[in-house]
């Protein structure tokens, strides 16, 4: 196994449930160079929710809670209020995180708790076998859309840059050593950061959306379907409507939660 | 020389380092591990430099590029 | 901003509503946690909460919903800290799920329910006992909780000390089963700083796996997240390293076993009844939070009137003191047990007490029963035997 498998996971729970050629995986080998290069294992504190992606974190060997659906977030409040040294970091999916979680998500954002909270989009539910999610395309077939999803979807950027988060990124599975530098700026900035990650999932979306499970190929779609924030700002409106955008989207520093917490409570009433 | 070095208990057969590879490095190795899975295997080592994407894309870590005598002990 | 404090370390004594004896006796207990959501009639905890908590280093929260609550609650216990929320019916609805992780995962917390009118919103204002069975039963699965049942001001001082105390023992989560009368009734109550507290014991580190049991089934202490565990909690059914089991059915068994025995085998220490009259009482009156008011009082006016009655009020109402009602009411031939619902804990009794007649008496519409009400029923039963 990689050194950095060998060092930080926890192998009674391997092998991953992940699919061959899934996404997440590839996110988690990321987050662990993250976690190397920074050297801050014994001050992680993981949180997972309920999906795929809520496993990465039952898989890295530091303290960690696999919660309920859509609660990842309050959970990692909780943890976060009272450690504040911690540094915290959700695992989520797109349907645990917007759906579901979704009002977790906005408030947490809002109060600028410092905290990372990756969410894995696979725009699909990938674990309970292919429904439809609040990020997949209008007009999807999925295992619950069979006539097509007459819905749109979410840009869970747009929603969180809207409702407050101070780092908010955009990357793929396609992208690992991006990956590893946003997971690092994240977990160090003082405040509420969101990384979306597009991931490549063969065995619901690629199977019941994209017409295969063949792994390079959905990544190589994935891939075709982004351009980089630098590089859309000069490319004609044409050009972008079918694009999704990746890169760091905005970051800001504003008053982050704990930080008020800690005047209030010391009475400045700043 | 470095080439990536790929450890069959873990490898879950997706092909990613495969696709990934810039110089051709890899290719299918016509066996399979004992969980079924198809495996990669180097085909053409001398190409490798190293870049590691093969690597940063593994969902399972299961192959790494080291110098081919440390590979060979693992 | 206020500063008031507990100075020193002798009891005081103050006049204040049940609710807010639910917040001195949290805190004196150790808790420095508070997540929860406004709800009538509960909202006095979190705003006294707000308040008193930054006062002694903790930490107050009002969170987005219910079930943020619970789940915050849960996060900070694993942080290291007593944890509890607040809430009534509706709340404590949307907060099962929660319960349900906090006992599948061992998790200590403490959840005061001052139970309203209900079902739905229900009778916002009004008080009840319609929850108890919720608080036994609310979530999925196989699981057993704890449940305290103040009657008095002071008992929701005590009961909640007792109910953080009985939390960091067993790793479970333990209601306060409150309501509405309980909650806002004005009473003197003694706060007592020296009173017994257990403290959040760390386990030893060395070889720690998180849900291995000591020899008498109970986890050895609680740990907290980054002092060196690694601990992996997960609500899956889980093996002591808490890797999930789900597909192993014995493995999966034998947790759900221990969850519930670790309750279910320990009722005899957890028993809390106040028995009165029970050495010759021919009708005892089984009662439990603000309906045992008027059944105390009807019991010692039928005393005085000479009517063999006796009083069997459960402070513990969950686990269910079943072996104790039995052996305490031998002489019993009826059995009445008032509630503010439409007759649920009498259920329980109904099922231990075969022998005699259970005689149910419901209240709903959101008041107390009369101690005349309690006392008519008694005098009815005392005739019944006469006959």
């Amino acid at each position: 196994m990689h050194p950095l498998g060998e060092k930080y996971l926890r192998k009674h729970t391997l092998p991953t449930i992940f699919c061959p050629g899934c996404g997440d995986g590839t996110v988690l080998s990321a987050f662990l160079r993250a976690v190397d290069e920074l050297g801050i294992i014994d001050r992680l504190a993981l949180v997972g929710g309920i999906g795929c992606s809520g496993w990465i974190p039952v898989y890295v060997n530091a303290d960690t809670l696999h919660v309920l659906h859509g609660r990842a977030i309050p959970f990692a409040t909780g943890l976060k209020v009272t450690g504040p040294d911690r540094k915290v970091v959700v695992f989520t999916g797109d349907g645990d995180c917007l759906a579901i979680g979704g009002n977790h998500f906005i408030h947490a954002c809002r109060r600028n708790i410092d905290m990372t909270v990756v969410m894995l989009n696979n725009a699909i539910y990938g674990m309970t076998g292919g429904q439809v999610a609040p990020t997949s395309p209008h007009r999807a077939r999925t295992q619950t859309s069979p006539y097509g999803n007459p819905e749109m979807p979410f840009d869970a950027c747009k929603l969180a840059i809207a409702a407050g988060a101070t780092y908010v990124a955009r990357w793929t599975s396609g992208h690992p050593r991006q990956l590893t530098r946003a997971f690092k700026e994240a977990i160090m900035h003082p405040g509420f950061a969101f990384i979306e990650v597009l991931t490549q999932c063969p065995t619901q979306t690629g199977r019941y959306m994209k017409g295969g499970l063949d792994a390079p190929a959905l990544l190589k779609d994935i891939r075709a379907s982004v351009v980089g924030k630098e590089r859309a700002a000069s490319l004609p409106p044409e050009e972008l409507a079918d694009k999704v955008q990746i890169g760091t989207l905005h970051t800001e520093i504003r008053l982050e939660f704990t930080e008020a917490l800690r005047r209030l409570s010391e009475g400045d009433g700043k | 020389m470095k080439i990536p070095c790929i450890d069959e208990t873990w490898c879950k057969g997706c092909g990613l380092c495969i696709s990934e590879c810039p110089r051709g490095v890899l290719g299918w190795s016509g066996k399979r591990n004992r969980r079924g899975y198809n495996l990669p295997a180097v085909q053409q080592p001398e190409k490798c430099t190293a870049c590691r994407m093969c690597e940063l894309i593994c969902p399972d870590l299961a192959i790494y590029v080291e110098e081919e005598e440390q590979c060979a002990k693992r | 901003m206020e500063a008031r404090r507990l100075a020193g370390t002798s009891p005081e004594v103050r006049i204040m509503q049940g609710n807010e004896a639910c917040v001195e006796g949290a805190i004196i207990a150790g808790c420095r946690f508070f997540a929860g959501y406004p709800i009538t009639p509960a909202s006095e905890i979190a705003e006294l909460m707000s308040r008193r908590l930054p006062q002694v280093g903790g930490v107050f929260m009002q969170m987005e919903d219910e079930l943020a609550s619970i789940c915050a609650v849960m996060g900070a216990a694993w942080g290291g800290v007593k944890a509890c929320t607040a809430s009534s019916g509706p709340g404590i609805s949307l907060m099962q799920e929660g319960v349900g992780y906090a006992a599948e995962t061992e998790t200590p917390c403490v959840i005061i329910n001052v139970m309203r009118g209900g079902p739905a919103t229900g009778q916002p204002t009004l008080p009840s006992q319609q929850d108890i069975m919720q608080a036994r039963f609310g979530s999925h699965g196989d699981y057993e909780i704890i449940a305290v049942a103040p009657s008095s001001a002071q008992e929701a001082f005590d009961l909640t000390v007792k109910a953080f105390n009985l939390a960091e023992i067993y790793r479970v989560p333990v209601y306060v089963l409150s309501d509405e009368i309980v909650g806002h009734t004005r009473e003197k109550v003694k706060i007592d700083p020296n009173v017994e507290v257990v403290p959040r014991k760390r386990p030893p580190r060395e070889g720690y796996l998180p849900y291995r049991p000591g020899p008498d089934g109970l986890l050895p202490g609680m740990p907290a997240f980054n002092e060196g565990y690694r601990v992996l909690v997960d609500g899956q059914l889980h093996d002591e390293t808490g890797n999930r089991v789900g597909h192993d059915p014995e493995a999966s068994a034998r947790l759900v076993r221990r969850l519930c025995e670790k309750i279910t085998s320990r009722v005899d220490e957890l028993t809390d009844v106040e028995e009165l009259f029970l050495e010759d009482a021919e009708v005892v009156v089984v009662c439990y939070g603000s309906s045992a008011r008027p059944a105390l009082e009807a019991v010692y006016t039928a005393r005085e009137k000479g009517m063999p009655a006796g009083i069997f009020r459960l402070r513990v109402l969950f686990p269910f003191p079943a072996r104790r009602l039995a052996a305490a009411t031998r002489r019993a031939r009826v059995f009445l047990v008032p509630e503010m619902n439409i007759g649920k804990l009498v259920l329980e009794v109904e099922r231990v007490a075969r022998a005699a007649q259970v005689v149910s008496l419901p209240k709903l519409g959101g008041v107390l029963h009369t101690p005349e009400e309690i006392l008519d029923a008694i005098a009815s039963a005392v005739k019944g035997g006469e006959r």
